[in-house]
């Protein structure tokens, strides 16, 4: 099905199971205990042989020796793989890194050897004895002092540059300006499910049980890494224990299985040992970013400038902070700038809401700088600067004219979430609210993350006993995907949910969009709408029905004054329908985006700076919400990590050896319980007929975006204190806490 | 532990290298010697799981967690992080919670051990998971068994009178309040931002209980 034109009304548009808060499906399964991770395939796999990664001690430079004698004599060793005896590999696509190294190595932790024996116990004591000298070079690990040799790299496929106007006049002549700095540090995905595979060898052909976001992307590097053809390789990834963006590709875990099983000639399984896995794999990488706001005294935006400096690997990409600044406000001279540095620091990559998470870190803290030296608001001052078309339109489409959003509810989100909040409340005066002990404030921030859309397929069977089942590649990574996927089958086929069975995440399905970028609902959904238009025609053929006038409701299948039970159309033999959606242009006619407010209160210790989030609220534009329940809880989740990135995560570069330090989830600090408050998130009421046949859009980024501003901001309202370098923990508070004067 | 930390890390050689540092280095194995290097050591343990009296031989290093993972395939429990970091190995043994990656199988001969499975299944499901899944305390499920035990032993710590951090006095007994559910499932991390969800969870199961 090609979707270029607008949706017109559907059978999805019925509402009877989509847009429902349903309980996960697989939820039983989940809280039982029952859902198989990748590592824990028993059923497929019972006599794998265990793998433990040996990682690189030093950050750059390459293997001086290797002795794996005494390691390959340890009591229940089958086989070392290393570079070595590896064979050639290639490197997939979307790894910027090689996943096993040697003997040159690349970053810290790079992975140099895979141990194989028969119990985990004997591969970690033999992985110990392996013997490693190195022979080191220099390297550069430092952002601040790289910096300075960055160069222009392109961000989401646009030039780094864009300019619009002329902004060093516009911001000259401002009567009130901001000109700030702000850093943000490497942040780790740090999800709960270690990246793990399951690698098996059925002659020529790989099946793997992996964790992993995009099945389809890691399927062809994973042939491309082993050399072998992708219709080889099979993935399985039917639980994922999250991602966040660190399972788009395949890592070590996945190559070294592969390696390990075809060498030891038997199954063998793999999880990168925690500690490993920070230094070993990605991270969202450190920012330094400039903004410069030029406005008029009554809080028009004139100019707009953000510049951004991150760093990654030789031929790594670049954090796109700058993006949502070329998005969210109208200013008619504007610029932004991306640069990237060379470090030898691990692979930097896409972490939830690449771009924006940090983005959003610097402007929206800017424009909180801005409302207070203009005496604003700044929730006016973000309404007043508020746009219908894309205020960047003219980099990014010539000199065509500016493109409108298809949808953009801004100020809805900005005035509900102020009314609902009790933001009327605030004293706009900092650090002179009090509750008991705390010094209170309260902040917040605007949200803007893309609405991107990609082309996806599903395959529809109705078996012989009616019941519906839906088979496609695309991933839960514990966004919902099993529970809308089968809502809208079942609101297509006329069912209730529980007569549609949902099988995902294996390569022997339709390829789908995949689980990333936010774009992941919307497709992956619009790709089972397309599928069951066919199993539609399918049975009202099967039935003699005119496919045209056929209404499919209750089980029922109903033509004029006919009618019958779907069930009907399948008693002769299982039917098969198979389809893809592909997108044509709307996405280029219309900016496809999702809109969002957040509001935080904090409360913060004067005398220790201890800083407590009281209360949060996000108020969500992001097309039809297709499960409130687990859309809400995109958001929340979303809303805790930019607590995290806000308060405590930070990945702390040891600049003499070259990597992250805090390489464990005892030293890498993300939010617990104890520092989350009972979260509230609204969704407006919002369909877009120009996104897709669902008329969706995602949610699971813009959660993020925004929150870790809202916080810092609360946390200046409430002490007077304004911290530009996150993470805003209490020894930067401490100096300047107002009752130490 | 750390003395032998300590002598691996000199045994591999390790060059420490600076900006200025980019020499070869001329590796000195130590006197390379036991340590993993021996057979291993065989022990039999006899552990109650979910009601079920289970014999087992094993390498006496093997975690109470890998017991129930790998040999007894009871992967409810799960390996977040294998260093006591992350809660997601929480079962409960002899009425208490424990991170089941801290401690060795061989030291709980007899023990009564309750998994994720053994608090109920699909179809028949314990309170807690019941009330996790109505309230969505989860996405990707991975920490979740490890919340629930956690969960359901934090009730009945609260209702033995063990007082937590934020107990305002240690002599009085705790109440279920968002506070002390939130200082005592502090220990079990959910990357994917459950808190809220689950913090109502526990409570309507405590408000049932109660």
């Amino acid at each position: 099905m090609k979707f270029d034109t607008p949706a017109t009304t559907n059978p999805i548009d019925k509402l009877k199971v989509v847009g429902q808060p349903t309980d996960r499906i697989e939820g039983p399964l989940k809280v039982s205990g029952t859902a198989a991770y990748a590592y824990e395939r028993h059923d497929v796999e019972p006599k794998a042989a265990y793998g433990y990664v040996v990682g690189a001690e030093i950050a750059k430079g390459r293997v001086g020796s290797m002795d794996l004698s005494r390691a390959k004599s340890a009591p229940g060793v089958i086989t070392i793989v290393t570079a070595q005896n590896a064979g050639p590999l290639g490197k997939g696509n979307y790894n910027t890194a090689k996943l096993l190294g040697g003997p040159q190595i690349d970053h810290y932790h790079q992975a140099l050897a895979l141990v194989v024996a028969e119990t985990f116990e004997q591969a970690r004591a033999a992985a110990h004895l392996v013997e490693i000298t190195y022979v080191g070079e220099a390297g550069e690990f430092d952002l601040a002092k790289a910096k300075d040799g960055s160069k222009p790299k392109p961000i989401n496929g646009s030039p780094p540059d864009s300019k619009v106007g002329d902004f060093a006049s516009a911001f000259a002549a401002a009567p009130v300006q901001v000109d700030a700095t702000y850093t943000t540090p490497d942040h780790a995905h740090a999800m709960m499910e270690p990246h793990a595979t399951i690698a098996a060898w059925r002659g020529d052909e790989l099946v793997l049980w992996t964790s992993n976001q995009m099945i389809d992307w890691s399927r062809g590097d994973l042939a491309k890494t082993l050399g072998i053809p992708k219709e080889k390789v099979r993935l399985n990834s039917q639980f994922v224990g999250g991602g966040f963006g660190g399972k788009l590709f395949i890592r070590a875990d996945a190559v070294l299985a592969a390696l390990g099983a075809r060498a030891a000639r038997r199954p063998v399984k793999v999880a990168l040992q925690r500690p490993l896995m920070i230094n070993n794999t990605t991270h969202r990488p450190a920012t330094i970013q400039r903004v410069r706001l030029g406005a008029a005294r009554d809080g028009t935006l004139t100019a707009i400038a953000h510049e951004s400096w991150s760093g990654d690997l030789p031929g790594g990409k670049p954090d796109s902070a700058v993006h949502q600044t070329r998005m969210l406000y109208a200013a008619a001279n504007r610029m932004t700038a991306t640069r990237l540095a060379v470090l030898d620091l691990p692979e930097s990559n896409a972490m939830r809401a690449p771009g924006e998470a940090t983005g959003h870190m610097a402007l929206e803290v800017a424009m909180d700088e801005l409302a207070e030296k203009l005496g604003m608001d700044p929730v006016e001052l973000r309404i007043r600067n508020d746009t219908q078309v894309v205020p960047d339109g003219a980099s990014e489409q010539g000199s065509a004219p500016k493109r409108p959003f298809s949808q953009r509810q801004l100020v809805e989100c900005l005035r509900t979430g102020a009314d609902r909040f009790g933001w009327s409340a605030r004293n706009p005066r900092p650090g002179q609210t009090r509750d008991g002990q705390w010094l209170v404030g309260m902040g917040m921030a605007a949200a803007y993350r893309g609405a991107p859309t990609t082309k996806s397929a599903a395959r529809v069977r109705l078996d012989t006993t009616g019941v519906v089942i839906v088979e496609t590649d695309m991933t839960d990574i514990g966004t919902g995907s099993y529970t809308i996927i089968g809502q809208t089958a079942a609101e297509m086929m006329g069912v209730p949910l529980a007569s549609v069975r949902v099988r995902l995440g294996d390569s022997l399905f339709p390829v789908s969009a995949g689980s990333g970028g936010q774009w992941g609902a919307a497709s992956s959904t619009a790709g089972v709408f397309a599928a069951c238009v066919k199993l539609r025609e399918a049975v009202a053929q099967k039935l003699g029905f005119d496919p045209e006038k056929t209404t499919f409701a209750d089980g029922q299948v109903r033509s004029g004054n006919r009618s019958a039970p779907l069930a009907q159309a399948a008693r002769a033999g299982e039917l098969v329908a198979e389809d893809q959606i592909e997108f044509g242009d709307l996405s280029k006619t219309y900016q496809h985006s999702t809109f969002g407010a957040h509001y935080v209160e904090v409360g913060v210790d004067p005398f220790t700076a201890e800083v407590r989030i009281r209360r949060m609220l996000a108020v969500c534009a992001a097309g039809r919400i297709l499960n409130p329940k687990a859309a809400r809880s995109q958001v929340i989740g979303a809303m805790t990590m930019g607590a995290g990135s806000a308060l405590m995560e930070d990945l702390i570069v040891d600049k003499r050896v070259g990597f992250f330090i805090n390489h464990d989830l005892a030293s890498y600090e993300v939010p617990v319980h104890a520092d989350i408050p009972h979260q509230e998130v609204i969704f407006l009421d919002e369909t877009d007929p120009t996104t897709s046949p669902m008329k969706a859009k995602g949610v699971g980024e813009l959660g993020i975006c925004g929150v870790s501003a809202a916080v810092a901001n609360a946390i200046y309202n409430a002490s007077g204190v304004r911290v530009r370098d996150y993470p805003i923990t209490l020894d930067k508070l401490l100096a300047s806490m107002p009752l130490r004067a | 532990m750390s003395a032998a930390h300590e002598f691996e890390v000199s045994r591999r050689g390790v060059l420490v290298v600076g900006a200025s540092a980019a020499a070869a280095a001329a590796a000195a194995p130590a006197a390379a010697q036991g340590q993993g290097a021996e057979p291993p050591v065989i022990a039999k343990v006899s552990l109650e799981v979910n009601g079920k009296r289970r014999a087992l031989e094993l390498d006496t290093r093997t975690t109470l967690l890998d017991a129930l993972r790998e040999h007894l395939h009871l992967t409810g429990s799960k390996k977040g992080c294998d260093h006591g970091q992350c809660g997601a190995c929480t079962v409960i043994v002899d009425g208490r919670r424990i991170n089941a990656c801290l401690t060795l199988a061989v030291m709980h001969e007899g023990a009564k051990v309750t998994t994720i499975e053994g608090l109920g299944q699909p179809g028949a499901l314990h309170p807690m998971q019941a009330a996790f899944v109505k309230h969505d305390g989860f996405q990707c499920g991975y920490c979740t068994p490890g919340q629930i035990c956690s969960a359901v032993a934090v009730l009945n710590e609260i209702k033995a009178g063990v007082p937590s951090h934020v107990s305002g006095d240690i002599t009085a007994a705790p109440q279920v309040s968002v506070d002390e559910l939130r200082e005592r499932m502090s220990g079990n991390i959910c990357r994917c931002g459950a808190y809220s969800n689950i913090v109502e969870a526990i409570t309507e199961v405590a408000g049932r209980t109660a």
